[in-house]
């Protein structure tokens, strides 16, 4: 895929991506306008990078159980007007209209950020965008430990799945106690052959004159859309705050 | 540069972390253009001698002068461009996200400019016939794919002794011999670890067998792949055991 969006330096994707979280976690909650217009431009980034709206709504909802997760005893913890309240023994249980509103607020700011995410790296290959951390000073170490888990993720699923293809065709009705051992012994086991693996692999690279630092040949340009870009997007972002306080 | 002897080995010993024998007495002197092959069954200590002759591994005392240089903290840059290692799992040698930073790895390191890099790249993908790759994630070659790149990786280099370690292992006989006609082309001397006796016939004029770390026998080829006695000895022919099958 390909659009002005995917085209942009990836540095410039970061940074926006940055302001636009800080900008919607730094506005008050209950501040409805302001959300309605990073939600537009959310939309309008979708469509100027032809992503699939289906396809990102789809992925944005993997944001949910954690929020829910994180944040679904606010309304009974938050003191204010009660809305429900139940009396079980001793026990006086109330949801809060306050605690309510800060559950609504959590909910829509992690989304608008999980829907700034999803365009940021759906825009942008992986590749791109861990150089558009080294160029921005981002420590080499963290930088690196990101590259080789991409790439070796699939490796070690791969070794997993193999695992527990093994486990699976040796395994005749196990009690879940078994179960539980046998799945420590291959987490264990899976750990053990990494850690082997970080050994080669550090012992190819040394090979290659590896001396403890990763030399990245520069291949991004900051443009004059990129600063349009990331103009616009702040103006934007500033819009809220300018308008209505 | 006076290049008659390519390896030279003087006394070398290998104790491994956990005090288990790895390496013992090895004198080991290949002379450049020869292509010899290190075989020996399994543990035997051929990995082990590898990973001395660039120094990934180093004795206190060295023992061990590629093509005249010894290797230690002084000659290892010289030594790692000279000598190419080819690791037993590609998975280990491709650690980048796409094979032009594999390929590239070495020489970006090596501090050569950035057209000498791109020329370097081409040529050694030209060279195992890969020149379409560039672009491609690793994780997503075949095997027979990746064994091609990883050797590329080192060809980047212009190395003048290649070290392989099991180049054929998880190979298709198609592609074995595919990679058997790459490796012959290649104008280098070669030190292959195998126990692929079919490849050694193929490629090597000189053998030299190893068991429980000791060189057990030196000589032609032939001589020692006609040896059936000293072969099923170490456990590289079929012995006694198997003998009625």
């Amino acid at each position: 895929m390909d659009s002005f969006v995917h085209r942009l330096d990836p540095r410039t994707k970061l940074l926006c991506s940055l302001a636009f979280i800080l900008a919607v976690v730094l506005t008050p909650a209950g501040t409805w306008k302001a959300y309605a217009v990073y939600l537009l431009i959310m939309l309008g980034l979708i469509l100027l990078s032809r992503l699939p709206i289906k396809y990102v709504a789809k992925r944005s909802l993997v944001i949910f159980p954690f929020v829910i997760m994180v944040a679904i005893f606010m309304p009974f913890f938050k003191q204010g007007q009660e809305a429900v309240s139940y009396d079980i023994g001793a026990w006086h249980i109330a949801i809060t209209y306050e605690g309510l509103a800060v559950l609504i607020n959590v909910v829509v700011k992690s989304w608008l950020c999980i829907l700034c995410l999803i365009i940021l790296s759906s825009s942008t290959k992986f590749e791109k965008l861990l150089h558009g951390m080294y160029r921005l000073k981002v420590p080499q170490v963290f930088v690196q430990i990101t590259s080789f888990m991409y790439r070796y993720m699939f490796v070690l699923a791969d070794q997993a799945m193999r695992m527990q293809m093994a486990r699976d065709s040796r395994n005749f009705g196990l009690n879940r106690r078994n179960i539980f051992k046998t799945m420590g012994n291959m987490i264990g086991m899976l750990f053990i052959r990494s850690y082997e693996r970080a050994e080669r692999i550090y012992a190819a690279m040394l090979s290659r004159g590896y001396n403890g630092e990763i030399i990245v040949r520069d291949q991004l340009g900051f443009r004059l859309p990129d600063a349009y870009f990331a103009l616009a997007l702040c103006l934007l972002l500033a819009c809220p705050a300018i308008l209505w306080w | 540069m006076l290049c008659d002897r390519a390896i030279e080995i003087k006394g070398l010993s290998y104790v491994y972390p956990d005090g288990q024998c790895g390496l013992k007495d090895i004198d080991l002197t290949i002379y450049c253009g020869e292509s010899v092959a290190l075989i020996g069954p399994n543990g035997a200590g051929k990995s082990t001698l590898l990973l001395h002759l660039n120094g990934i591994l180093r004795n206190s005392h060295s023992a061990v002068r590629m093509l005249g240089l010894p290797v230690d903290d002084k000659n290892i840059r010289e030594v790692r461009k000279k000598v190419g290692m080819v690791f037993q799992d590609p998975e280990d040698q491709l650690f980048s996200l796409n094979v032009f930073e594999d390929v590239a790895f070495g020489p970006v390191n090596m501090g050569f400019s950035e057209e000498e890099v791109d020329r370097r790249v081409k040529q050694a993908l030209q060279k195992v016939g890969m020149r379409d790759y560039e672009k491609r994630s690793s994780h997503h070659l075949s095997i027979g794919e990746k064994k091609r790149i990883a050797i590329a990786t080192v060809l980047s280099l212009d190395p003048e002794i290649l070290a392989l370690d099991e180049p054929t292992s998880s190979l298709d006989p198609r592609g074995k011999w595919a990679l058997i006609k790459l490796l012959s082309d290649l104008p280098v001397t070669r030190i292959i670890a195998t126990h692929d006796l079919e490849m050694v016939r193929c490629l090597c004029n000189r053998t030299v067998l190893l068991d429980s770390g000791r060189i057990v026998a030196d000589g032609m080829t032939g001589v020692i792949l006609g040896d059936e006695a000293l072969l099923s000895a170490h456990g590289l022919a079929r012995d006694a055991t198997a003998a009625e099958i």
